[in-house]
């Protein structure tokens, strides 16, 4: 078999941007200091919603604009829970990501397996030509284009902008930020929504664009966990996330690649693959923190630059709800 | 006398809430609400035999709930318990298809019920050294064991342990039926799983009430850092948390595989462990309360099988039902804080 590595390289972009949109928006949420834990079933609940409405409208746009709008709504419990109600993030978290799942299989039901309206590809002109990056970035649809764009924005806006700083003060100080003038309550419920919307989106970007149609399972299952972790890898840097997000997307097609070259395997063993890949990333991930561990790479300058690259902090106040003493 | 009409009064505004919620719900998907509360309702205690199926899930919630209430005593989300239900499963297998099983079934099946133990405890310890050694979230370790052990099975399904002639997702062979846990044959009801049950209950309550073990996992839940004054191991004890609810949840996959399913399927878990989690929170970690509501969500989950066959819905409401209540259940609760707090205040301000 011929590997063409544009092809390979544009399908590991593609089946990427849900992912990403779910990592940023999860890096925003936690930026803040929540954790929203329903991700799995509100990417399966916003991907149920978006086909359901673009299958009956026929309008691709307002099957993406109610699945954010889903998105926001589940953030908004777990934030509103957490924050006004001074309940445990991770119970109400836990409990939507699973109640959210079975309300997209109970309302979805009668959508399975239907043929319903998608994203078409939308190829920049000029720019596709470029060899290798043509291929690669500017010959996908919009929701890929808008995941690629989404990257830069929230990167940008985390630490380079006055609203960002205060983000990550809310995420690091409550009370310090409070006493700057910035009400940590409403920045935290603000930001959960604004993570929401972005997960929302990586909802529809499944079910419209990158894994078509509605059943169950979807083939979204799963995902939402995976965005989580990816958070902790990109040490709550959305641009290291989303980093994360290609190299997940990449993995994932090597594995469909090796399934066919090894089919000695059992198709099993590659399903389950990512899942013990993403203990042991964490595991290292926590290692690299570990001051026996930092000084045994003092003279190793790659292993050093390595950990460097693994090392990023927690919000100090992650999951803790702020409380005004 | 007060409190108890104001307990009435927060069950029946959060029972009300639900109801209106999932109304909204049934009405949204076009299917008629009170016959879907009738089918619900019908088809979990309307016979012996609904309510003997009723029980046959119970059995596994209530062992996986009492497991988890060591874990959530001592502050840890034990979300691997699908896991090691699926565990437990696979070593009460094995055991049972060693060849020697069949002239001696009572030992066998003796051991396989140990082997499940074993097994599901294996898979809490992997889970709580990642935590307590490697600094791994407990939920992310568990959560991802759950999808290897989930691997595992479909592996030894469509690999070592597959049936004779072709492998299916209708899992392996039956056991011989000498191998089964002895059951009632016209309600397909085991008591054995009954009696391990109940036992497990009454053990948890004895042993989180009146050992110094029990009483050390609070007091480290409470206040990790004054239980580490005192001389406590968070880690160990955190552990032997794990083993605990590891166990137990093993001991509820034994159940599944040699006297519901008497073989390993894929779906051998059934989710009873995700929804062991919300039982132990609607339930607030109380042990007496915990059967109750294992009972209650055992009647939705064998209520919904009919609503496929007789509305054409998804059998998934009865999910939504469930994490409908749980969430009413943590408003009431943040309620009774919020009106405790200001009470105080008030009287505070009276003096």
């Amino acid at each position: 078999m011929e590997l063409d590595l544009a092809q390979l390289f544009a399908g590991v972009v593609a089946g990427a941007a849900p992912i990403v949109l779910a990592a940023l928006g999860e890096t925003i949420t936690e930026k803040a200091g929540v954790i929203n834990l329903s991700l799995d079933g509100t990417i399966l609940l916003s991907a149920m919603v978006a086909f359901a409405v673009a299958f009956e409208t026929n309008n691709i746009l307002l099957g993406f604009i109610l699945a954010a709008m889903v998105g926001a709504a589940v953030a908004a419990i777990v934030a509103f829970f957490s924050i006004y109600l001074n309940q445990s993030q991770v119970a109400v978290g836990f409990v939507l990501t699973l109640m959210t799942r079975d309300l997209a299989y109970f309302l979805g039901n009668p959508y399975s397996r239907l043929q319903g309206p998608q994203v078409l590809p939308l190829s920049i002109p000029l720019v596709k030509t470029i060899p290798f990056l043509g291929p690669v970035f500017f010959d996908q649809s919009l929701p890929v284009y808008f995941s690629l764009i989404m990257i830069a924005f929230c990167g940008g806006y985390v630490y380079k902008t006055p609203m960002g700083l205060h983000l990550r003060s809310v995420g690091e100080r409550p009370l310090a930020s409070y006493a700057r003038g910035i009400n940590p309550k409403k920045m935290q419920m603000v930001y959960s929504i604004g993570g929401g919307l972005l997960v929302g989106l990586a909802g529809a970007t499944f079910s419209l664009c990158v894994k078509p149609g509605w059943g169950r399972p979807q083939g979204a299952e799963g995902t939402g966990w995976i965005a989580l972790v990816l958070v902790i890898f990109g040490g709550w840097n959305p641009i290291k996330a989303a980093m994360g997000a290609y190299l997940f997307s990449f993995l994932q097609i090597v594995g469909i690649y090796c399934q066919q070259w090894l089919p000695g395997v059992p198709a099993q063993v590659f399903q389950v693959a990512p899942f013990p890949l993403m203990i042991f990333t964490l595991l290292v991930m926590s290692l690299a923190q570990k001051e026996s561990v930092l000084n045994w790479a003092e003279d190793k300058p790659q292993m050093k630059s390595i950990l460097a690259f693994l090392s990023g902090s927690m919000p100090s106040a992650l999951g803790k709800p702020y409380r005004p003493e | 006398m007060r409190i108890i009409t104001r307990y009435l009064i927060e069950g029946i505004l959060a029972l009300f809430a639900v109801l209106l919620s999932t109304t909204i719900i049934l009405l949204v998907s076009g299917a008629p609400p009170f016959a879907a509360y009738y089918y619900l309702f019908n088809g979990s205690l309307g016979s012996w035999t609904k309510l003997a199926q009723v029980i046959q899930v119970w059995v596994p919630l209530t062992l996986c709930a009492s497991g988890l209430l060591y874990t959530f005593r001592i502050d840890l989300w034990n979300i691997g318990v699908e896991g090691q239900i699926m565990l437990g499963a696979v070593f009460t297998t094995a055991v049972l298809r060693i060849d020697a099983a069949k002239s001696m079934p009572i030992l066998f099946i003796g051991l396989s019920l140990a082997a499940g133990i074993f097994g599901g405890a294996i898979w809490a310890v992997v889970a709580g050294f990642l935590k307590t050694k490697g600094g791994v979230n407990e939920i992310f370790a568990g959560l991802g064991l759950n999808f290897v052990g989930q691997g595992v099975i479909l592996w030894l399904i469509f690999g070592p342990w597959h049936r004779p002639g072709i492998a299916s997702m209708s899992g392996t062979e039956l056991f011989p039926q000498k191998l089964w846990l002895p059951f009632y044959p016209a309600l397909r009801l085991s008591p054995a799983g009954l009696v391990l049950a109940v036992a497990a209950l009454v053990l948890t309550a004895l042993f989180l009430r009146y050992t110094r073990m029990g009483l050390n996992l609070k007091a480290i839940g409470n206040n990790r850092d004054a239980a580490m004054l005192f001389g406590l191991k968070p880690d160990r004890y955190m552990i032997i948390a794990m083993i605990f609810a590891g166990g137990f949840a093993g001991l509820a996959g034994s159940v599944q595989a040699a006297g519901v399913y008497h073989r390993l399927l894929p779906a051998i878990s059934s989710n009873y462990g995700y929804l062991a989690l919300l039982v132990v929170m609607l339930s607030n970690y109380n042990v007496w309360i915990t059967p109750l509501v294992a009972f209650f969500f055992a009647c939705l989950n064998v209520g919904s099988i009919q609503l496929p066959m007789m509305l054409q819905l998804d059998s998934s409401l009865s999910g939504v039902i469930q994490g409908a209540f749980v969430l009413a259940a943590l408003s009431v609760y943040a309620w009774r804080v919020r009106a405790k707090l200001t009470g105080e205040m008030a009287k505070d301000d009276g003096t």
